[in-house]
């Protein structure tokens, strides 16, 4: 691993992608995201009203959300409290903030503004640290009312074309976070990596349900390339649209193929903003920043400044649980387990019942390929963590073969028990190693041209003679010390 | 004093030919309060007032008869249960008609909303309902509160009662000229820009701007957000004080409401002004102000010091700045709280091809000309490229202000000034000409911008024999002492001086 400080922060250097033109120059790419997020409360951001997905069209709604004439916004606490939550968990700075009126007239927009923290947010500069180590800069991660959902009938679904549209304000008015993200991303993989990992941390703090399907969780991809090994950042294009972390990929992809295509032809990149089309698989033109908006902000004057005490601070920090990446390093370092297994079995919040099992006495080997393999993400059942360091201990010692373990843990799972008594009862006794070496010799010789191809070194073979050894002892014997019996045989 | 017969009480329409129409609003409530009278009694003289006398004042969009007669019922009905009807039982009051009334027409005096029925009740609304208030009307104002004379609303000016071929000052000149006309002893108005104080001072009545965010502003249809603010007027210093503690006091629907009661003071009212140190605010009273105005403020600085308040000359300088900044920090703010009128959800439409030509459509017809015109000034002071130099400087301004109040509020404990520099003017001298009409505002402007409370205070007649007021104005949360100050006023010009049949008797009764 290599470690190093660069405007990419702390953490493993990652290999950008690039993308070599006709003229044998390489372009890497650089990406940053914008991700907003639902906050999971129980209200909306500025009123009481439920902040719920899936109800009736316009049932969660009162004068303000509905912007209605003479009503005013009153932010809900627990907003804050989980953006607070959130962005201490990306180890940003919680600052004094400010709500600004982004102005631009739309029709799911109730008081044609959005409400939304602009100069002054809430969190700032943080960062994300990867599974692979590597950390991403997290610039900001700011607070803003979303917008109704409008559906526009005929025309095929745009507005411009649509016979008519309908409006359903149930969404407007729930709060919003968004995470800005630097320009630190190397890869399409890594962006991958940053959403997941993302969803991980809002996910643990409670502040997002951090679904992309319902656009609880929604990415922006800011896209740029640059002759590979220079520093400078080139022009970018934001890609909207992004349901999935597979169409977050794919148009990463796709828009540094186009970038690279009019680059190599010496065209400029004009900053726009660009569509990802899933069925197409490609990007289109929404709006050039020529014909951006001005969005005339300025200080919301109907809320006052939000300077959260130093003490409420220190209480959600207090409060925060368990991280992924600290519980990454805190398995690695008691298992000695890989990166990519601590990374899957904290995906899969197995780490705490590993950890306890290894306490235990379980084999650490065996508890983290069980757990990153073979039990349900989360959800173990009745397992126990002594019964899985028990079935990880039987396993180790030859008592159970892989295949018996994971029979035996299916089992405990299920209805619990004790991990001798169901391998007794299933007949899951130990072989001795003398019933072994008969059986592997057995298998030797029912096939001695097979043997003799194995012998000179084809290592395929091994498989013929470990299945025959495994239907002889009805699935007992350990796939590993038939295979260790083979090789001593054969070097023999 | 010849003065008091003109511009007291009931003003010269309505009080004669209307019984009790005179009585202020704290004798009508303690004689409901004693069953001396019903409080349908009182509303029914109050709508048949307005049924004489308001064809030609126009102070009303929308008399609310039915709803007024109904609450005045419950009010009885309390009564004869033996339940408290609350301190303003049965007392009539005007609305500005830009304060949300749930189900009764609530239009800003403009086209945009046409046919819009608020679904909740102004928090003002529903504290004057549990006072036992009667709201008894919606009352004119120029639209969107944008105005100094009540001539830029959509359904036609209101006549100021005291000569109906003058304006009764604005934007709240339906609430001014409905008390100065008898029509209600109480009215409620909003102050941007002096939008209480001006019409109050035109109309010959107490007007007050309360320190901002001490009064609710949920359900007062925006303006300015960071300007607006709602006030009592009342025939009386001691009426004004009784209904602005009714309306006053913390409102957590109010993210910028203070976090503190009412302020008391009628209980002050008596305290007098001994040992106050007033300041006479230079830049407000020099040069553009009529010299009859001068005179009576200067008679005003008399009776201050004839009641034991040290009153000297003390310069505010930035004062002068306060025109140009408002005249772009609200239009700035404006602009954004007028987006929400497009034709989508409720009021006007007019159907275009396409959303856009809708909303475009909708604004054109639905907005009058003065509107218009603030929303591109704002539009184009918050634009990209001149926010810095407009709205930007503007609050730079704003900050220099606050200054230079707090700077003279080291020395003094009030600040004295005229509320207009003229009297009311003649309808149209000021139409055609957007710049003279915002003039009217100079001397109110400055405790908006400053968030400071400022009462207007009739105080005698111009040579036109119409009203003139006279401004106290003081820093943050001093409402008790402007109202102490403003009752001595008042008693001074009382005929006998001491409480005679005027000014000075509600206090006794
Ligand atoms: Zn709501």
């Amino acid at each position: 691993m290599t470690f190093l400080t660069t405007d990419a922060g702390v953490g493993t250097i990652v290999e950008p992608f690039t993308v070599t033109d006709p003229s044998g120059q390489a372009w890497e790419l650089v990406v940053g995201l914008e991700v907003h997020c639902e906050l999971a409360t129980a209200t909306k951001i500025f009123c009481g009203c439920a902040n719920e997905f899936g109800s009736e069209p316009n049932t969660n709604v009162c004068p303000v959300c509905l912007g209605l004439p003479g009503s005013l916004p009153v932010l809900n606490r627990q907003v804050v409290e989980l953006a607070m939550r959130l962005g201490r968990a990306l180890r940003c700075r919680v600052e004094p903030s400010v709500f600004h009126r982004k102005n631009y007239f739309y029709p799911d927009m109730p008081k044609d503004y959005q409400v939304s923290q602009y100069d002054r947010p809430i969190n700032v500069d943080g960062e994300l640290e990867l599974p692979d180590g590597s950390v991403v800069g997290i610039e900001r991660a700011h607070l803003e009312e979303d917008t109704g959902k409008s559906t526009h009938v005929g025309g095929g679904g745009r507005i411009h074309d649509a016979l008519h549209s309908l409006v359903d304000y149930n969404r407007a008015g729930v709060p919003l976070v968004e995470i800005v993200g630097r320009p630190h991303i190397r890869t399409p993989e890594q962006a991958r990596a940053y959403v997941q990992e993302l969803r991980a941390v809002l996910l643990a703090t409670g502040a997002s349900d951090a679904k992309m399907e319902e656009g609880s969780m929604r990415v922006d991809a800011n896209v740029s390339m640059r002759r590979a090994g220079t520093d400078e950042l080139g022009t970018r294009c934001e890609i909207k649209n992004l349901n999935s972390t597979r169409s977050l990929v794919r148009a990463i992809e796709y828009e540094a193929r186009r970038q690279v295509d009019l680059l190599s032809a010496g065209e400029r990149i004009v900053q726009q903003t660009r569509h990802w089309d899933e069925a197409e698989g490609r990007t289109h033109t929404l709006r050039s920043k020529e014909e951006a908006d001005d969005y005339r902000y300025f200080p919301e004057p109907d809320l006052v400044p939000l300077e959260p005490a130093a003490e409420w601070v220190a209480a959600v920090d207090a409060a925060l649980p368990p991280l992924p990446a600290a519980r990454r390093r805190a398995l690695s370092d008691r298992t000695g387990a890989e990166q990519a297994t601590a990374a899957l079995v904290v995906e899969r919040d197995l780490d705490a019942l590993v950890l306890t099992a290894v306490d235990a006495g379980g084999d650490p080997d065996r508890l983290l390929t069980r757990a990153a393999n073979d039990l349900a993400a989360a959800d173990v059942g009745a397992l126990t963590a002594p019964a899985f360091a028990a079935v990880s201990r039987m396993e180790a010692d030859g008592a159970l073969t892989a295949t018996q373990a994971k029979v035996v843990l299916a089992e405990l799972v299920a209805g619990g028990g004790d991990p001798q008594a169901i391998a007794a009862a299933r007949g899951f006794e130990a072989m001795g190693e003398d019933e072994l070496a008969a059986a592997v010799d057995a298998a030797v010789a029912s096939d001695p041209a097979a043997w003799q191809r194995f012998v000179d070194g084809d290592p395929k073979v091994a498989g013929l003679f470990v299945g025959k050894v495994m239907k002889a002892t009805s699935g007992k014997a350990d796939g590993k010390a038939v295979n260790a019996l083979l090789r001593q045989r054969a070097a023999g | 004093m010849s003065e008091r017969d003109t511009s007291g009480p009931g003003g010269r329409q309505g009080a004669e030919e209307v019984g009790g129409l005179e009585a202020s609003a704290l004798q009508l409530a303690a004689q409901v309060r004693s069953g001396a009278r019903s409080a349908v009694s009182v509303v029914e003289d109050h709508l048949a007032g307005i049924a004489a006398g308001d064809g030609e004042i126009h102070a009303f969009n929308h008399v609310m008869e039915e709803e007024a007669l109904a609450a005045a019922s419950r009010v009885d009905e309390r009564l004869a249960a033996g339940e408290d009807p609350g301190p303003l039982a049965g007392v009539p009051v005007a609305l500005k008609d830009n304060l949300c009334t749930r189900g009764v027409p609530t239009t800003c005096s403009s086209r945009i909303l046409e046919g819009w029925l608020p679904p909740y009740d102004a928090t003002v609304v529903a504290r004057l309902a549990a006072s036992g208030a009667i709201a008894i009307g919606k009352a004119n104002l120029d639209e969107f509160a944008m105005g100094s004379s009540t001539e830029h609303s959509a359904f036609g000016p209101t006549r100021n009662p005291h000569d109906t071929g003058r304006v009764p000052g604005g934007s709240s000149g339906g609430s001014a000229a409905a008390v100065a006309a008898g029509f209600a002893p109480l009215g409620l108005g909003s102050d941007t820009g002096g939008s209480v104080r001006l019409p109050a001072a035109y109309c010959g009545v107490v007007g007050m701007k309360p320190t901002y965010g001490a009064v609710s502003r949920y359900g007062l249809i925006a303006f300015a957000s960071s300007l607006d603010q709602i006030g009592p007027f009342g025939r009386t210093v001691a009426d004004a004080a009784a209904l602005l503690e009714v309306v006053a006091g913390h409102d957590p629907l109010d993210s910028t409401s203070i976090d503190a009661p009412a302020p008391a003071v009628s209980a002050v009212l008596d305290a007098g002004v001994e040992g106050l140190r007033i300041g006479l605010v230079t830049e407000l009273s020099g040069e553009g102000t009529d010299p009859d105005v001068r005179r009576r403020v200067a008679a005003a600085a008399e009776a201050l010091e004839a009641a034991g308040a040290k009153v000297e000359d003390v310069s505010v300088p930035a004062t002068t700045l306060g025109l140009s900044a408002y005249y772009l920090i609200a239009p700035a703010e404006a602009s954004s709280n007028l987006a929400r009128y497009d034709g989508v959800r409720y009021g006007l439409r007019v159907d275009a091809p396409t959303n856009g030509g809708m909303n475009v459509a909708s604004r054109t017809a639905g907005f009058g000309d003065e509107v218009k015109r603030r929303i591109m000034l704002g539009t184009y002071a918050l634009s990209a490229g001149y926010y810095d130099a407009y709205y930007g400087k503007a609050q730079q301004v704003r900050t220099l202000i606050i200054r230079d109040f707090a700077a003279a509020y080291e020395r003094f404990d009030l600040l004295l000034s005229p509320t207009a520099p003229t009297t009311a003017f003649p309808f149209g001298a000021k139409t055609a000409d957007p710049l003279s009409m915002y003039l009217t505002d100079v001397c109110t402007i400055p405790s908006n911008l400053a968030g400071d409370p400022a009462i207007s205070v009739p105080y005698g007649l111009g040579d036109d024999g119409m009203p003139i007021g006279v401004q106290l104005l003081g820093p943050a949360l001093s409402e008790p002492t402007l109202f102490r100050a403003a009752a001595v006023l008042e008693h001074s010009m009382a005929p006998t001086g001491d409480g005679g049949p005027a000014a000075g008797r509600e206090r006794t009764t």
